[in-house]
């Protein structure tokens, strides 16, 4: 059932050329304004680490600008009552519309590569393919797991995509897409390391260059998993609840 | 007379009717603390790069992010009416288009001058960046200035909101543009030539430069032609604007798509 929610979801979400578009094309103008700054300084390893963190952003503009308001949209559709009257788990419902979100940031992340190719000619290294791959994976399932319960967290907050939106800056800063964290306080670091794409952006870094992504692949895992978990948690209850107030279709 | 309450009274009746970005759970996040969050990503980043100062960023982003309500609340001026099947009978008055209009920009250019100027006040606290005292009046005009011709552009991204049904999508487009190409992040002689000769042409780039400038120490009148050609381009942008608006109206109403949703 996961399988078919996840190429259903997919298939809507990438049906519309418009939005695709504009999936690609948004993280775009932010890596050029990074790629012209970091050509300013004439170190072409700043260069490939701006590439590499460049096209893992657009996977996190996906599900903190969408995944935010998935239920209100779910409500707009009047499909929100289908979903919670499933026989099936609501979180099992929601994992794969968010898994789903976070694959189309795959676009982004090929466009962000081509970009800096052809433009830049950033040419990011690959040593390790496979674990690069995996790390790739592994990021986007994570980062859909946050998207998950973000989507959950915020289903009573009838502006949610406000909330999303704002998100997006926060996690390009600090989960060191573009800024190494050595540049932040230390309380920053904390924060940084709670969330999964900062491992999983470790992790694809150290695939390209030939270090050791293991560690960093089971942190972004272990640490999606969890999330995953706590949103499943909190679904329940919060499907309760709104069942209970009579909230369900509140839009 | 009734031009002029078209001007003042229908601008902001229209303001607060379709700028639903009013409501405080989407004017705090959006408005008040995303820009200081992209004041912040770009600073560390310059950090990271070992390029420009804190001030160059803080006064760069802090004024383009005037775009976003700029941008936004002028295309939702038409989008907004159609959402609310109400651009038919905005459409069919016999009220004067440019009053119409340019009432609507008014509330416009003062949200986006809130916008700017918490951005900087808020950026410059949290960045710990110095501007002389002497210098905030005069940057309060040129971020008047800013809003002012960003909200010109802002008018002809509405007008193609006549014609354009995913204008958010769009005005997000034009956000990143002038991201990219007005000197906001990479000073003009440091962006390819051609990207340059674009930004000078765009809203926003002249502002820029003319506010760093004032924090760096220079007087108004230093910065005087800068600011004029800011009111210029803005004055284009705008009466581009008024003549599309014109022509996709009197185009709407031939092909009837004025309602297309």
């Amino acid at each position: 059932m996961l399988a078919v929610a996840y190429w259903l979801h997919l298939k809507m979400m990438a049906a519309s050329a418009f939005d695709g578009f504009f999936q690609i094309v948004w993280p775009l103008f932010f890596a050029t304004a990074a790629f012209l700054l970091y050509q300013q300084s004439k170190d072409p390893h700043a260069l490939v680490y701006a590439g590499l963190g460049s096209s893992v952003m657009g996977i996190w503009s996906v599900i903190a600008t969408t995944a935010s308001s998935l239920l209100q949209r779910e409500r707009w559709t009047g499909t929100l009552e289908l979903l919670v009257v499933a026989p099936t788990r609501f979180a099992l419902v929601l994992v794969p519309i968010t898994t789903a979100m976070a694959t189309l940031g795959l676009y982004s992340m090929v466009a962000t590569l081509v970009w800096g190719r052809v433009l830049f000619g950033i040419s990011v290294p690959v040593v390790h393919p496979v674990l690069f791959g995996l790390a790739i994976v592994v990021s986007i399932l994570s980062i859909s797991l946050i998207g998950f319960l973000l989507s959950v967290v915020v289903v009573r907050y009838r502006t949610a995509w406000a909330l999303g939106n704002l998100l997006e800056y926060p996690g390009w800063l600090i989960c060191g897409f573009l800024v190494p964290l050595s540049l932040f306080p230390a309380w920053v670091g904390w924060v940084a390391y709670a969330l999964p794409p900062t491992w999983g952006m470790q992790a694809i870094r150290d695939a390209s260059s030939g270090g050791a992504a293991g560690l960093d692949l089971l942190m972004c895992l272990g640490l999606g998993l969890l999330y995953g978990a706590l949103g499943a948690l909190l679904s329940e209850t919060v499907l309760r609840s709104a069942r209970a107030n009579a909230t369900v279709s509140l839009t | 007379m009734s031009s002029v309450r078209v001007f003042f009274v229908g601008g902001l009746i229209s303001f607060r009717a379709l700028f639903s970005w009013l409501n405080p759970w989407i004017y705090v996040p959006a408005m008040l603390v995303a820009p200081i969050f992209q004041i912040l990503l770009f600073a560390y980043i310059g950090r990271s790069a070992g390029v420009g100062s804190d001030s160059f960023f803080l006064i760069g982003n802090a004024l383009q992010y005037s775009a976003i309500p700029c941008l936004f609340a002028m295309a939702q001026a038409i989008a907004g009416e159609r959402y609310g099947h109400t651009l038919g009978i905005v459409m069919v008055t016999p009220a004067r288009r440019l009053p119409l209009f340019l009432g609507r920009s008014l509330p416009v250019v003062v949200n986006g001058f809130v916008v700017s100027m918490f951005s900087l006040v808020a950026g410059a606290l949290v960045l710990g960046v110095g501007i002389p005292g002497s210098a905030w009046l005069p940057l309060a005009l040129v971020v008047a200035v800013a809003a002012a011709s960003c909200t010109g552009f802002g008018l002809l991204n509405a007008a193609l909101a006549l014609r354009v049904r995913e204008i958010a999508v769009m005005t997000n487009v034009l956000f990143g543009l002038l991201l990219v190409f007005c000197g906001v992040n990479v000073a003009l002689d440091a962006l390819p030539g051609w990207m340059a000769a674009v930004g000078r042409r765009l809203p926003l780039t002249h502002a820029i430069e003319a506010a760093r400038g004032l924090a760096g120490g220079a007087s108004l009148g230093d910065v005087s032609g800068l600011v004029g050609t800011e009111l210029l381009v803005g004055a284009v942008y705008a009466a581009l604007g008024v003549l599309l608006l014109g022509v996709l109206e009197v185009e709407g109403r031939r092909r009837a798509t004025l309602e297309m949703q």
